[in-house]
């Protein structure tokens, strides 16, 4: 036993409860006490994720069952902020919709605790563990609101086809543990390796669990799900399912088919690279004729979401796998500043939807940019980012995935980085078509925005983190790059 | 700081600041102090020039910092003889383009402003960088504030134009994005423009990464057939926007032909020269007849300036030294010449609210000194010996009859058409009795129109009489440029 590997996922556990016990005595209205321990907790949290990156060890713990590593921790550190983001941005929303319980808090703890579990997990089942762990938290939350009937609605939808999901993943995995008789990732690895393993069992298994990621990471065809989703469910829920969980699905991703059947490589990069440009195509064509802005974003994180996979199909070429360390950091840091810029952007649609009435349709934000300058300047930030268009850091994701690409020197891969950069053509339209909302037309009500100081400097330092990674994107760079690395060393 | 981060810079952080501070209450002090941050931007580039070194084609004032380690990216500035003139042109003509601001914008004063000064900034950063990436973190970077600069001032379809304008000019940047990432790999990891241009490349590298290249530049210059998002954004941007586009931005895309595509793909810019040649040539003939048929005069002047870069595009693609300064004193004075076609435009339309031809008519008999500088410009743009539009235009034209006589015969035709369709326009505008109420109520020049016509005015006469400073400025690097294209990169 080496619990020192797991003291975050301990502290958060431990802290999740006492938020739930706490606020059975808290009686104010806005929840302050409750709100305040459970970002002390996340914070703390957070501190200790980075200051674990920061020591750089890889360890493993509780019978090899969970590794604590750097990719792990680093991705942590950011679901714990990015949860933490959530929160705040949305304390006021929650307020006005009677959805500000501890419950709201305690559930957020436990997702980001299946979130933490996925990420250091060593272990199928842990895996899957910290997938049902997440995934039934967010259910909940999801139905929080119970007498609105679209809220309930997704909630139904997001629970069967999650199950589902589930059951896709499991699956597989049982395929892989019947084929190489081990549980552990690194064992399934060896076994793979030795060659001596039915190839027909094992393609069998990937398809499965292909399958199951794709549910998660809204990857067309498994996409049905995220547009009725973001759209039903509370806005504030609709940013804890899509920020810090992407995080869980890249690691898991990387844990499951790079760290694990990286022997089958071949064969998943191909189902990948479907996916992706699926993806990529329809998510992108579909958000062009919404009319509703949490529709939109949801199609358009499909395509988001195709963009980064495709910084996973160049990592074995030719079965070589120098390029490796290059295209899973380059995915990674796409993940990062996909969520980063999400979280402003949701962050933006619960600061508008105070007045007593959900913001949801596009033309909720016409003439924003009259209304309140600021706020349809970071706006723009965002969606230049989305768009990719320098100098946000949205640019840099998409260029270093692009740049994993034509790195591999393989005609078919350059190829579908030309059909990447076309595919984000069609996608500029309709994140410049939100700008044009809120830069050229009248605004169509006048209410002024009201927000407080600390979602106002939040979402400040959002936009500003938007243009500055971006100026600077070095850093955050090497950080992801260096935690790849050590992942694919071990 | 060196001189050229303080040239990219200043502008766009004084933007930065209009952006956040500036209220329309206080509407006069946002519009003095752009005006001092324009004019304080174009002084400090004024000692790239005076301290300039023509003897040398190696890059010069150059600035070296890390910047994003894992790519190995620079930020890497330095000017030629090549670029050096448009960074002044640049910072020139934002001062020109707040001052033909000063009364005619009063809604949301600081974000015109702001735009346009960031716009400047980025813009002279895309004729300095020296590195890939930064060169096209800036070139594509000007989409944002022209974009808003359409959308949010510009006409009755402005909406239309600035989608066209955005998503032609993503397109063509999104190709050139990939060759980019493809010399990067190929020259071991390096964004390093100078190091590109030593790159061996094969011949079908070479003819992807010309096209590549192409698909961002000729829209951006444009060409024909892809100039057609250049008559709507000219139509509909405000008369800064207009301006800023015809005496800049269409720069960008010529520049980078130079910078990029002939340097870095010399072997594939010989083989494929014909067919840049045979563009330039429809774009100088075809478009330069429908330019003729135009009612609009913001169009009539939108296509003179694709004709005009088509002149550009032929003298580069001639491979003689005449052939390439020419081009290039041709992009400086056509961006003097229809920038101020344009604020000319601008000087009727804030007045009279029509751009269509058939509006005016004997303007000369009300505002005579508007007239004469009209006319002037109007003379300029079709090429009369002792402006700067005889100059570019005899140059290239020499250039290339001496590779053969049949294209330079046809390049010289074009002059005529250019005549036509402006002196056409001069006629029904300016000239002849007046034609309705409108114009008889018109007011002449105020003192702010003369000073930014006249300005421009004295450029332009400089440039016809005396163009020896800019052509010495050019010859080395283009005598460089010219000799590194001729050697062949295979083997």
């Amino acid at each position: 036993m080496n619990w020192l590997a797991v003291y975050p996922e301990i502290v958060l556990l431990t802290m999740a409860c006492v938020v739930a016990m706490v606020d059975l005595w808290v009686t104010h209205p806005r929840r302050t006490p409750t709100y305040l321990i459970a970002q002390a907790s996340l914070a703390v949290v957070a501190v200790m994720h980075l200051a674990y990156f920061n020591g750089g060890a890889t360890v493993y713990a509780m019978q090899r069952m969970v590794v604590s590593d750097p990719m792990g921790h680093l991705l942590g550190f950011f679901a714990a902020a990015a949860v933490m983001v959530t929160l705040a941005y949305a304390r006021p929303y929650a307020a006005e919709r009677e959805m500000l319980k501890g419950e709201l808090f305690t559930l957020a703890m436990f997702s980001l605790l299946g979130i933490s579990v996925m990420l250091s997990a060593n272990n199928f089942l842990v895996v899957y563990l910290g997938l049902e762990l997440m995934s039934l938290s967010l259910y909940a939350l999801t139905a929080m609101r119970r007498d609105s009937l679209n809220a309930t609605e997704a909630a139904m939808k997001y629970f069967v086809l999650g199950a589902l999901a589930s059951g896709f993943l499991l699956y597989g995995l049982s395929m892989m543990y019947g084929a190489t008789g081990s549980l552990e990732i690194g064992e399934v690895y060896k076994a793979i390796g030795t060659g001596q393993i039915n190839k027909s069992v094992l393609a069998f298994g990937l398809v499965f669990i292909v399958a199951g990621l794709g549910f998660k990471l809204g990857a067309v065809p498994f996409h049905m799900w995220v547009p009725d989703v973001y759209q039903g469910a509370p806005t504030a829920v609709t940013l804890l399912i899509g920020g810090a969980p992407e995080f869980a699905a890249f690691a898991i991703s990387i844990r499951l088919l790079v760290e694990g059947l990286n022997g089958l490589a071949v064969d998943w990069q191909q189902m990948l690279i479907v996916l992706s440009v699926g993806s990529m195509a329809l998510g992108n064509l579909a958000a062009i004729a919404q009319s509703n802005l949490k529709r939109m974003l949801a199609y358009s994180t499909i395509g988001q979401m195709g963009f980064m996979l495709l910084g996973l199909c160049p990592g074995v070429v030719n079965n070589n796998t120098l390029s490796a360390a290059n295209a899973y950091s380059s995915a990674m840091f796409y993940v990062v500043s996909y969520v980063l810029t999400t979280l402003g952007t949701f962050g933006i649609i619960m600061l508008l939807s105070r007045q007593g009435f959900e913001s949801e349709q596009i033309d909720d934000l016409k003439g924003l940019a009259k209304r309140s300058p600021w706020y349809a300047a970071v706006m723009a930030i965002f969606m230049f980012s989305l768009a990719g268009i320098p100098p946000t850091i949205g640019f840099y994701a998409k260029m270093s995935v692009l740049q994993a690409l034509v790195s591999t020197n393989v005609p078919g891969l350059i190829g579908l980085a030309v059909v990447a950069v076309l595919l984000s053509l069609i996608a500029a339209y309709y994140y410049i078509r939100l700008v044009k909302v809120m830069y050229f037309d009248e605004p169509v009500e006048s209410a002024p925005i009201v927000a407080g100081g600390d979602v106002r400097l939040l979402l400040s330092i959002n936009g500003a983190a938007v243009l500055l990674f971006g100026l600077l994107p070095g850093g955050l760079m090497a950080a992801c790059a260096q935690a790849i690395v050590q992942a694919l060393a071990t | 700081m060196g001189l050229l981060s303080l040239a990219i810079w200043l502008p766009i952080l004084s933007g930065g600041v209009l952006l956040a501070y500036g209220r329309d209450e206080n509407a006069h002090a946002v519009r003095w102090i752009a005006l001092v941050a324009a004019v304080a931007s174009f002084v400090i580039t004024l000692p790239l020039i005076t301290a300039f070194d023509v003897s040398t084609a190696a890059m010069q004032f150059q600035e070296n910092l890390a910047w994003i380690d894992r790519f190995n990216v620079h930020y890497r500035l330095g000017v030629d003889g090549i670029s050096v003139w448009f960074v002044l042109l640049t910072a020139f003509m934002t001062v020109i383009v707040v001052i033909s601001a000063w009364q005619v914008i009063e809604e949301r004063v600081n974000q015109y402003m702001g735009a346009f000064l960031i716009l400047s900034g980025i813009m002279i950063g895309v004729f300095t960088a020296l590195d890939g990436l930064l060169f096209y973190t800036f070139f594509e970077a000007t989409l944002i504030p022209m974009y808003i600069i359409i959308g949010v001032w510009g006409g009755p379809r402005r909406v239309y134009a600035a989608f066209k304008f955005f998503l032609y000019t993503l397109a063509g940047s999104l190709l050139m994005l990939v060759a980019l990432i493809y010399l990067y790999f190929k020259s071991g990891g390096s964004f390093d423009i100078l190091t590109w241009h030593k790159l061996p490349l094969a011949m079908n590298a070479q003819a992807l990464l010309f096209f590549a290249f192409f698909a961002a530049f000729a829209v951006k210059v444009p060409m024909w057939p892809v100039h057609t998002w250049l008559p709507d954004a000219h139509v509909e941007a405000p008369t800064g926007g207009s301006v800023v586009l015809a005496a800049i931005m269409l720069k960008l895309g010529a520049y980078g032909f130079l910078r990029f595509s002939l340097p870095i793909a010399p072997d594939a810019s010989h083989h494929y020269a014909w067919f840049i040649i045979a563009l330039s040539l429809i774009a100088v003939l075809y478009i330069g007849f429908v330019a003729l048929v135009q009612q609009d005069m913001k169009k009539l002047v939108a296509y003179s300036s694709v004709a005009h870069m088509g002149f550009v595009t032929l003298g580069f693609f001639i491979f003689n030294e005449l052939g390439v300064s020419g081009g290039l004193v041709q992009m400086i004075s056509h961006g003097f010449v229809s920038g101020a076609m344009f604020l000319c435009i601008g000087v009727l339309y804030d007045r009279v609210h029509s751009r269509e031809i058939s509006s005016y008519g004997g303007v000369v008999n009300t505002m005579p000194t508007f007239t004469a500088l009209a006319v002037f410009f109007a003379m300029a743009n079709c090429g009369l010996p002792g402006t700067g539009g005889f100059v570019g235009e005899w140059m290239v034209i020499i250039g290339t009859v001496k590779v053969n006589f049949w294209l330079g015969l046809l390049a010289a035709t074009t002059l005529v058409l250019g005549a036509s369709y402006t002196l056409w326009m001069v006629k029904r505008v300016y000239f002849g009795a007046i034609a309705n109420e409108h114009v008889r109520k018109l007011v002449d020049t105020n003192p702010r129109e003369v000073l930014m016509l006249s300005l421009l005015a004295i450029a332009v006469l400089w440039m016809g009489v005396y163009p020896k400073p800019f052509t010495d400025t050019m010859h080395v690097s283009v005598t460089q440029l010219l000799k590194h294209v001729a050697v062949s990169k295979l083997n």
